[in-house]
């Protein structure tokens, strides 16, 4: 489905991404994860267009997403931080992202909107939100046109336990569906009943990408924590 | 596209300095009007403060509203769209509104109490100025990441368009006072689409005669139609050239 093929990205004297290629298929639900920096949200910015890399192709579907940009209509994005328009309400965005994007055969989900509860607070400015509010307006209108691919950067940051759960269980829901979903975070724990393959970053560069039951089977752990530290460990030694 | 463009003019609208620049342009018209009583002394007293404020709002506007709306390029940048067809967006949103509020605050005026075919002339100037300068914002907003030093920039731009250039201008002109400049003078001109305004403007009013020999060299070949043409041409290269390469920058920038 995704191709990343050996990009590179530098920033300044920074080096976020060093020949980096993967593969993601269709129905894998995959944690993406590595320390702070090593360039995660640079690759999910490359795949969506944000970033240009200087060397490197991505393919979607097999087409290069260079000077493509339809594809992104099968993309539903949720940003780290996600950043709107002051001025505007949470109904304005909303409205305004399903004007921009809905095409005719679009079946729009609401449900996140309605199991966060946003619809109470529609005539909110974005200005006024707390993160954890922003989050919810963020996830909501990732999952809102039933795209095919979900890239979710650290989705749970902020977000209190009840709508965290909400959030977990709409993922499990769409990865049912056969859906492409990345995930990036820091919390493991989180993500233990959720994905089945992890890919593991470092310096820019891909450590390992492998299929959870493989990687518990391997180190013996249940835990995806602690079965990822002892990789790690492993791989130093 | 349509749909973004309407979203970018919806925004600057609940911003209402717009409106505000409106009642501006449409107070110092009046007034300017009012004062004199020959309406064409008035179209110059007005065409000065045209040359001045006109520039200065659109790329000071501009800029602001571009850093300002970092989030929301963000957004949509992330979604199915073209970054052309997003940056073309910004772009007319941002000429339409400021055309329009310059239309309205100073053009209705100027073509109630001038209604002449250099009140027309001065409208349309005023109008592609505005779009000139928003499309000189927008390549200093896509140069620089730092908003101070964009808004520093947009500002030395104007400094520079409104005020040093002519002074370079009269430098040239003492130093090389010996030799004929009024050729090269007009091309110089092209260099700056404020000074280029203003002589159109001026050719076509009486005091032109004051000018001397300059004024009639330049009468000679802007007062003829294929002057006309070349001056508005060069009007919309100032347009094409700085929008095209802020496009071809931000279609390879980082976000």
């Amino acid at each position: 489905m995704i191709n990343v093929n050996n990009i590179s990205k530098q920033f300044g004297k920074l080096k976020a991404l060093d020949g980096l290629s993967i593969e993601f298929t269709m129905g894998e639900c995959i944690a993406l994860i590595g320390p702070n920096g090593c360039g995660k949200t640079t690759l999910i910015k490359s795949i969506l267009g944000m970033v240009v890399p200087d060397e490197g192709t991505i393919l979607f579907n097999k087409k290069d997403i260079y000077k493509d940009w339809k594809y992104r209509s099968q993309i539903g994005y949720m940003p780290q931080i996600g950043r709107y328009p002051d001025n505007m309400t949470i109904g304005q965005v909303i409205h305004m992202m399903i004007d921009i994007r809905k095409a005719d055969t679009t079946i729009l989900d609401n449900e996140l909107i309605e199991n966060f509860e946003l619809n109470s607070m529609m005539n909110k400015r974005m200005r006024t939100l707390s993160g954890g509010t922003r989050q919810k307006v963020s996830a909501s209108l990732a999952f809102l046109f039933n795209a095919n691919v979900l890239i979710l950067d650290e989705p749970t940051a902020g977000l209190d336990p009840v709508s965290s759960e909400i959030l977990k269980d709409k993922i499990i829901k769409e990865k049912s569906k056969g859906k492409l979903i990345i995930i990036t975070s820091h919390v493991l724990s989180e993500l233990d009943d959720i994905v089945n393959q992890i890919v593991y970053m470092q310096e820019g560069k891909l450590k390992f990408q492998k299929e959870i039951s493989l990687l518990r089977a391997e180190t013996g752990e249940d835990k995806l924590s602690k079965a990822i530290a002892k990789t790690m460990l492993k791989n130093k030694i | 596209m349509r749909k973004v463009v309407k979203y970018v003019i919806l925004d600057i609208l609940r911003s209402k300095i717009i409106l505000i620049y409106t009642l501006l342009l449409f107070i110092i018209s009046l007034s300017v009007f009012f004062l004199d009583d020959n309406n064409s002394k008035g179209l110059l007293s007005l065409l000065n403060l045209v040359l001045f404020i006109v520039p200065l709002v659109s790329i000071i506007f501009s800029t602001i509203y571009i850093y300002n709306s970092s989030e929301f390029i963000e957004l949509l940048v992330s979604q199915p769209l073209k970054r052309k067809s997003i940056w073309m967006s910004l772009f007319i949103g941002l000429s339409s509104s400021l055309v329009v509020s310059f239309i309205v605050g100073a053009g209705l005026t100027v073509l109630y109490f001038e209604p002449s075919i250099t009140g027309i002339l001065m409208i349309l100037l005023g109008s592609m100025l505005s779009v000139i300068f928003v499309a000189i914002a927008l390549l200093a907003c896509v140069i620089t990441r730092d908003k101070t030093k964009g808004i520093g920039a947009a500002i030395f731009l104007w400094l520079y368009f409104a005020i040093i250039f002519d002074g370079l201008v009269l430098f040239l002109l003492f130093q090389f006072a010996d030799y004929p400049l009024e050729k090269p003078m007009m091309i110089i001109s092209a260099f700056n689409p404020i000074d280029l305004s203003r002589i159109m403007i001026l050719l076509r009013l009486d005091i032109s005669a004051l000018m001397g020999y300059t004024g009639a060299v330049f009468k000679d070949f802007f007062g003829t139609s294929i002057g006309f043409i070349v001056s508005v041409v060069t009007l919309l290269l100032w347009i094409i050239i700085p929008l095209y390469f802020s496009e071809r920058i931000f279609r390879k920038k980082d976000l």
